[in-house]
């Protein structure tokens, strides 16, 4: 029976390893650092005033390009996300205006927001919707295209945002050769454009990353946070990315709690089954002692 | 019922009577769960019971996530991510959804894998075996299907790459493309299809269940000797075997619960990890992502697929043979659904007198080569087909054929197998170290695993 | 039978009940997100309640907010009309309850009791005809308040059934001040 227990799970396993597989390839030839994010590991949780930070960037920077369409207002104030007080929450709505079709007899007209309504949708075509950002991208791939690294050093999306955030670098030189490339040099960013002249003759890159249309963000001091926290380029970029990880996954608390609850549970009810099954089984299995 | 001998339902009150006159359900019931079941049934059957489980857990979070959701192509992704945001518990709910169908293709795998290593396939389990590959064709339907509905980037390309695989056939190719989705390109009309199909077919999968049921209920369970159990009398056959309830329901629920407290950990701490991330951008048709890969199910399917490219001399001579109407791109087609029907033929294509894997020593060994091939074409069915990889996929493709169509028919000709035990009494009672009753004692003195 | 298996045969007892009754917490456990699914969602929610901003709205003149799908009317009252409201004794109404969410099933159709502050100004109400559901329409009728057009129904300056077939007052939704100028509905 332990044979073929060992060699099931040794099955099992390897088709769950091969099973993480698919996600790998979303990545590329590029660098993603690994941050430390509060809600990481199975107790992790959103750090609310990082939260509230990181929608203070959002706001003053990203903004003006980028939507987050299918977050709501009201979701500000949600436990467990930035928990903004209700008053503050509709102040911030009221910023925004939406069209509202019902008013003007029917023919429709612009209102401030409410709680209710929806962030707006971006701004310009080629800038991407920001709300499932952080799931829509894979920061670790390896090793050996497993995925098996974005288990263990957490999801990975968030930490992609970050990297792409603090990976602006001065263009290599190997790119000063050929042609001069559109946009900018980022090591963390993949799908973007490569010159021929940084790579080698097999075709792999000499350089990680590539060039990406968006011009650098944030360079470091951007914004005057309120509970004083350190506004250097890598903490910013952190508070955003970790913002947008609670835009893509707010229910990201109460799934680890359920899961945990469920796991011990579900633990319990294996071991009385096993005890179940055990005394069951014991005439058949040994008869003498009975 | 024929089979193994045993009690029936006898109805003894006058109400248990005047029921049975008129419906034998209590019967059916009753006669269902006291089967005669081998008493020496190892942890590798279980796997009938968690994949009903499964299907009936996808039947019923499915129901309850249409309730909020939308198949309109303007509208699916929102309404999935008002599911994820909104609805109370939508969330685990859609979770529990989306890993459920990874639970059940892991499930249909080891069952596969069981049945293929025990003989299950071989008379007179045929019919029993057959319904079973036309059910793990259903799912890998539905699942496709059900892929679709989110309406992210991997649904809407995954779906002009699947249908454009029927696009390939000859002559009628692109009609046959364009009769799926009701266009020429992926749109609403096939959101809309899928969205049905994607609902019904659950429902026929749990019909097949049930006719699955009746036959290795009419047939008797294999068991991992191959032995069959003795019929000639009741007392002899409950020698052999206990009644399904309470032992074997009890011990499938303790193995369900286990597997079940690692599925709730997989939905609690890594819902996304067997998924795409590229399905969490809406679908556009004006954006192809850099790699289009199935779920993880499909890849050992999709890697054979891809793996008969137009510079394999067999590809080229198929080619040349039939003028140039099996080009290398049909031939993939080809290959991929025969890799499910050489499944199918298994009990025709194995020669081998013995059933059970455990008493062949060659034929383990050319298994296990199997299941290991079959993990290396699901690893490099997510690769690009770039490099090494298409030699990788052409090598593990063309064992995958080999293992059905040389090596089962050859082994029954060229391996001496063991001699298994006389009865499964005599298994159970070597196993456990008990004498009981019985004299039969085995042929192989150690043949517990 | 010794002592000792009586004793096994408890402890087999406890194990059993044991197991099928956490195996019917679980299976609770289950359901119950399979239910509580069908409640009201977060979004559904966030409507529930709505503030509406009074201080563009003059005298003499009445506001249509669109609130869970119906429209409600807010107006703002001139002296007369209050006046023309309270001075119709209750016992001459068709429908002498309140219809008010705010006070409770015994309040009287008193204007005291319609209106939503002491003064009477404001008049916050549902804009569904009591009859068969049309949208009345404002200034209107024979008691100057509001006109159903699809059956005839008249309404006075404080919402209440006068003429026509309507059954009852116009209902009258849960509504308070803010501050001097926002209200809330629900």
């Amino acid at each position: 029976m332990f044979r073929t227990l060992t060699l099931s799970t040794a099955l099992g396993l390897g088709l769950l390893a091969a099973g993480g597989v698919a996600p790998a390839l979303a990545a590329g030839d590029n660098h993603v650092e690994d941050f430390d994010f509060s809600f990481e590991g199975p107790f992790g949780s959103y750090d609310q005033m990082q939260l509230q930070r990181g929608l203070q960037v959002y706001t003053e920077i990203c903004s003006a390009c980028h939507g987050l369409q299918f977050l709501s207002y009201r979701n500000l104030h949600d436990e467990g996300g930035p928990a903004l007080p209700e008053d503050q929450v509709r102040a911030y709505a009221a910023q925004n205006e939406v069209w509202d079709p019902t008013l003007f007899d029917g023919e429709g007209d612009f209102r401030p927001a409410t709680p209710a309504d929806r962030f707006p949708m971006s701004n310009l075509s080629n800038a991407p919707d920001l709300t499932l950002m952080a799931k829509a991208r894979a920061g670790f791939s390896g090793p050996y295209g497993t995925g098996l690294a974005q288990f263990f050093k957490g999801m990975g999306g968030a930490e992609y945002i970050a990297s792409i955030l603090t990976g602006y670098e001065e263009e290599p030189e190997c790119a000063l050769e050929g042609d001069p490339m559109d946009g900018y040099y980022n090591t963390a960013f993949a799908a973007g454009g490569f010159p021929d002249s940084c790579k080698y003759e097999d075709g792999t890159h000499k350089v990680p990353g590539s060039w990406i249309a968006m011009a650098p963000p944030l360079y470091g001091d951007d914004v005057d946070y309120a509970d004083g926290h350190s506004t250097e380029l890598e903490h910013v970029a952190e508070d955003v990315s970790a913002f947008l990880m609670w835009t893509a996954e707010p229910k990201l608390v109460a799934r680890k709690q359920a899961g945990l609850t469920g796991v011990i549970f579900l633990a319990l009810l294996s071991v009385l089954l096993y005890l179940t099954n055990k005394r069951l089984w014991a005439p058949v299995k040994h008869p003498e002692d009975h | 019922m024929g089979g193994i001998p045993h009690d029936h339902y006898e109805p003894k009150s006058g109400g248990e009577k005047w029921l049975y006159s008129r419906l034998p359900v209590v019967g059916l019931i009753y006669d269902t769960l006291m089967i005669p079941t081998p008493k020496n049934l190892n942890w590798m059957w279980i796997w009938g019971i968690v994949l009903t489980f499964a299907l009936v857990m996808q039947i019923v979070t499915g129901v309850v996530l249409v309730m909020h959701y939308t198949p309109h192509v303007d509208m699916a992704f929102a309404s999935i991510e008002h599911i994820m945001r909104d609805v109370n518990g939508g969330h685990m709910i859609r979770y529990f959804h989306m890993n459920g169908a990874s639970l059940m293709f892991f499930a249909v795998y080891m069952h596969l894998f069981r049945s293929l290593y025990y003989g299950s396939y071989k008379a007179p389990r045929e019919v029993t075996w057959i319904i079973g590959v036309l059910m793990l064709v259903l799912m890998m339907a539905i699942a496709f299907m059900g892929y679709v509905l989110p309406w992210g980037q991997m649904s809407f390309h995954g779906t002009a790459v699947i249908t454009g695989l029927f696009g390939a056939i000859p002559f009628v190719g692109e009609s046959v493309q364009t009769l799926l989705l009701g266009a020429s390109a992926v749109g609403q009309p096939a959101l809309n299809r899928f969205f049905s199909l994607h609902y019904l077919l659950p429902f026929i999968l749990l019909g097949l269940t049930l006719v699955h049921i009746w036959a290795f209920h009419t047939t008797g369970n294999n068991n991992p000797t191959g032995v069959e159990v003795r019929r000639t009398s009741k007392e002899e056959a409950a020698k052999d075997t206990l009644p399904f309830w309470p032992y074997f329901v009890i011990k499938d629920l303790f193995a369900l619960a286990v597997i079940m407290t690692l599925f709730m950990a997989v939905v609690g701490f890594m819902p996304n990890y067997l998924g795409h991330p590229d399905n969490y951008v809406m679908a556009n048709p004006l954006a192809t992502p850099a790699h289009i890969v199935p779920e993880w199910y499909l890849l050992p399917f999709y890697a054979i697929l891809r793996a008969f490219t137009a510079d394999v001399w067999l590809v080229m001579l198929v080619d040349w043979i039939s003028f140039g109407i099996i080009d290398a791109k049909f031939f993939g087609v080809i290959a991929m659904f025969g890799a499910l029907v050489v499944i199918a033929l298994a009990p025709w294509l194995d020669t081998s007198s013995v059933r059970s894997g455990r008493y062949r020593p060659m034929f383990k060994w050319w298994f296990w080569l199997f299941v290991v091939n079959f993990i290396v074409l699901m690893w490099v069915g997510a690769m690009p087909a770039e490099g090494i990889y298409p030699y990788i996929a052409l090598i593990g493709a063309t064992y995958y054929f080999g293992y059905f169509l040389v090596v089962l028919p050859l082994l029954g000709v060229l391996e001496k197998p063991d001699a298994p035990p006389s009865t499964i009494e005599a298994d159970f009672d070597d196993h456990y170290g008990t004498s009981g009753d019985t004299s039969g004692s085995s042929a192989n003195p150690t043949p517990a695993e | 039978m010794s002592h000792a298996d009586d004793s096994q045969g408890t402890r087999r007892d406890f194990i059993y009940y044991a197991t099928a009754g956490a195996g019917a917490v679980a299976a609770g456990a289950a359901v119950w997100p399979l239910v509580n699914q069908m409640n009201p969602s977060a979004d559904v929610l966030a409507l529930a309640s709505i503030q509406v901003d009074l201080s563009g709205v003059s005298e003499g003149t009445q506001l249509t907010v669109l609130w869970q799908g119906k429209p409600v009317f807010i107006r703002y009252r001139t002296p007369e009309e209050i006046e023309a409201a309270r001075s119709v004794s209750v016992s001459e109404l068709p429908d002498q309850g309140a219809e008010n969410a705010n006070l409770g099933d015994e309040a009287d159709a008193s204007d005291m009791n319609r209106s939503l502050d002491e003064e009477g100004i404001w008049l916050v109400q549902m804009g569904v005809c009591t009859h068969l559901g049309c949208v009345p329409l404002g200034e209107s009728g024979d008691f100057g308040g509001w006109f159903c057009p699809c059956h005839g129904s008249h309404y006075d300056t404080a919402g209440r059934i006068r003429k026509g077939p309507a059954p009852r007052n116009l209902p009258i939704p849960l509504a308070s001040f803010v501050d001097e100028t926002t209200i809330q509905l629900g």
